[in-house]
């Protein structure tokens, strides 16, 4: 099937990543769909899992169950080890620098909310701006207009270039001494652009304001290091990287974590309460309210500990390569058009082709065993930006390979001989 | 055949490469807006009544072939039919492309059986009934525009 296509580009399988073998890890992956073997495109939206971490939900709901944190017993113990370890595990991986910074939460969404509704409501009023970018999701620009309507305060859009990227010129200017929080993803879902945190925090940080990193969509591809950032807060949700859903890590520098109000009130986040009077556990509890999601967070563990096995450098010089290959394939399928181009991209191929509607290449593709999403992807302002109702969309993950790419080819071949 | 042709008959692709109907009608007696955030298909259908009979029927906007199709035979099997009619076909075919009628059944749409195969695709319903959700607002010529979510 790949031959025909006739690819210049090199992926380096075995040498950056035995793909062949992370592929054995993931049982969803060896199916067939519609009669054809599954090929998983729609890492984006969410990510298929390794048997690990599914063994680790089976192992503790199977023994090691119960509440964590206030029971004597031995069952309560063991939760209580394996959540903490978590907290431990996602330190390291996010490299925060106490594990006082890292709250668990429901996801990326839930940690934004959190942030607008606990520091931003503390912190905001009427004249300040927040900043955000053209290419966020839906989760990156909902909350913050709530925060807005709630404190008088204003949002602020940074737009992007034909290629889906931000210019650090244009974002300098637009940071103001009125600015006090600014909000970007690290990774577009809907584009793929790779957006220079460091360089943006640097700037906002000059300001005086504070920096949210949607980092959702970069946890599964690269290395993160929110010292090296310096970023103020670091969002990331388990279900893209391999983990369960209704998990996630929001990282807040302690300084910050340290002064902010609790945000939901319950269990577990207070010291003591009275009727008088009620003072609140120490960091992060404090902004934990309430029994957390217990299995979720040690299957997200399970998901820690299997791309530290992995290496994100590895994940991401393998994925560079097969992005590369990608989108010198595709863009020879005629009347295929690229949206976002940007320099530093990963993971994303979002397109539209000829004036075929996405969810008829979508629904065709499904028919060839290829799962990819169509649609507006949580990104409106993205498909304004762009002129397009919606776009069809192919990520890739670390258990993608270059035959999935070319059957992706084939497949949208396929889709035009049928609305050519 | 492969399963797809099931949902994407020739009827089907003909109607959504080249729909007929598709214009505005200026002097219109009734219109309404149907959006579908999902996809972000937009249609605008315009009807001229006479009474209770539908005179002409006409439609713009853009979407899938599914959605298209559907705009593009609804005006097909309107056209000159009264408003108690054009509720008789809005009925059948609803119940065709949410599988509460039986395949046989769809012989009773005519034409428009084609879309019996939308059946088997349930994200794909919305696509089919757009126009036919649309048309129902025209006739009670509500202003708001009607959406599938």
């Amino acid at each position: 099937m790949s031959s025909d296509i006739g690819a210049i580009r090199e992926v380096r399988e075995e040498v950056l990543l035995d793909v062949a073998k992370t592929r054995l890890d993931f049982p969803a992956l060896h199916q067939k769909v519609n009669g054809k073997p599954l090929v998983y495109l729609d890492n984006a939206a969410s990510s298929q899992k390794p048997q690990a971490m599914i063994d680790a939900m089976v192992q503790v709901y199977s023994r090691d169950y119960a509440n964590i944190h206030r029971g004597v017993h031995e069952l309560s113990q063991r939760a209580t080890k394996a959540y903490e370890d978590a907290r431990l595990k996602a330190q390291r991986f996010l490299n925060a620098s106490s594990d006082r910074e890292v709250v668990f939460v429901r996801g990326t969404t839930e940690a934004i909310n959190l942030v607008a509704q606990s520091y931003g409501r503390a912190n905001l009023g009427a004249g300040d701006e927040v900043l955000v970018t053209t290419m966020e999701h839906h989760s990156n620009i909902v909350p913050w207009q709530l925060l807005c309507e709630a404190t008088g305060a204003t949002l602020k859009v940074a737009p992007i270039n034909d290629r889906g990227e931000l210019e650090l010129d244009v974002v300098e200017k637009m940071i103001s001494s009125q600015t006090k929080l600014l909000a970007v993803c690290h990774i577009s879902n809907a584009l793929g652009t790779v957006n220079p945190v460091k360089q943006i925090t640097a700037l906002a940080h000059g300001k005086g304001a504070v920096v949210l990193v949607d980092g959702a969509q970069a946890a599964p591809h690269m290395t993160i290091d929110v010292q090296d950032l310096d970023v103020d807060f670091y969002a990331i949700s388990g279900h893209k990287m391999f983990g369960p859903s209704g998990v996630g890590v929001l990282y807040v520098r302690e300084s910050i974590l340290e002064v902010m109000p609790p945000w939901e009130g319950g269990g577990d986040m207070i010291a003591s309460v009275s009727f008088e009077k009620t003072t609140y556990n120490r960091l992060p509890y404090r902004f934990e309210a309430g029994t957390p999601n217990i299995a979720g967070v040690i299957g997200l563990s399970a998901s820690l500990d299997y791309l530290e096995g992995v290496s994100l450098n590895a994940i991401s010089a393998y994925e560079a390569e097969l992005l590369a290959y990608g989108t010198e394939v595709i863009k020879r399928v005629p009347g295929l058009r690229l949206i976002g181009e940007a320099t530093n991209k990963a993971s994303v191929l979002s397109f539209v082709l000829d004036d075929i509607h996405p969810h008829d290449i979508g629904t065709i593709l499904d028919q060839e065993g290829i799962a990819i999403r169509t649609g507006h992807h949580c990104a409106q302002p993205v498909m304004d930006r762009f002129n397009v109702p919606a776009t069809a969309r192919a990520s890739i993950a670390l258990y993608n390979n270059k035959q999935d790419l070319d059957r992706l080819v084939v497949g949208l071949n396929h889709v035009r001989k049928i609305f050519g | 055949m492969d399963n797809f042709r099931e949902l994407y008959q020739e009827v089907i692709l003909d109607h959504s490469k080249q729909p007929r109907n598709f214009h505005a009608l200026q002097n219109a007696t009734h219109e309404a807006k149907g959006h579908n955030p999902l996809c972000g298909d937009r249609l605008t259908l315009y009807l001229i009544m006479s009474d209770d009979l539908i005179q002409d029927v006409a439609f713009e906007g853009a979407g899938c072939a599914i959605s298209t199709a559907s705009a593009s035979m609804l005006t097909e099997a309107l056209k000159g039919k009264t408003v108690l009619e054009a509720e008789t076909i809005f009925y059948a075919f609803h119940d065709q492309v949410t599988g509460k009628g039986t395949r046989d059944e769809s012989s009773r749409l005519g034409k428009l059986a084609v879309f019996v195969g939308v059946r088997d695709y349930p994200v794909r319903v919305k696509c089919a009934t757009l126009a036919w959700h649309t048309l129902r607002a025209a006739l009670k010529q509500e202003t708001e525009a009607i959406s599938t979510e």
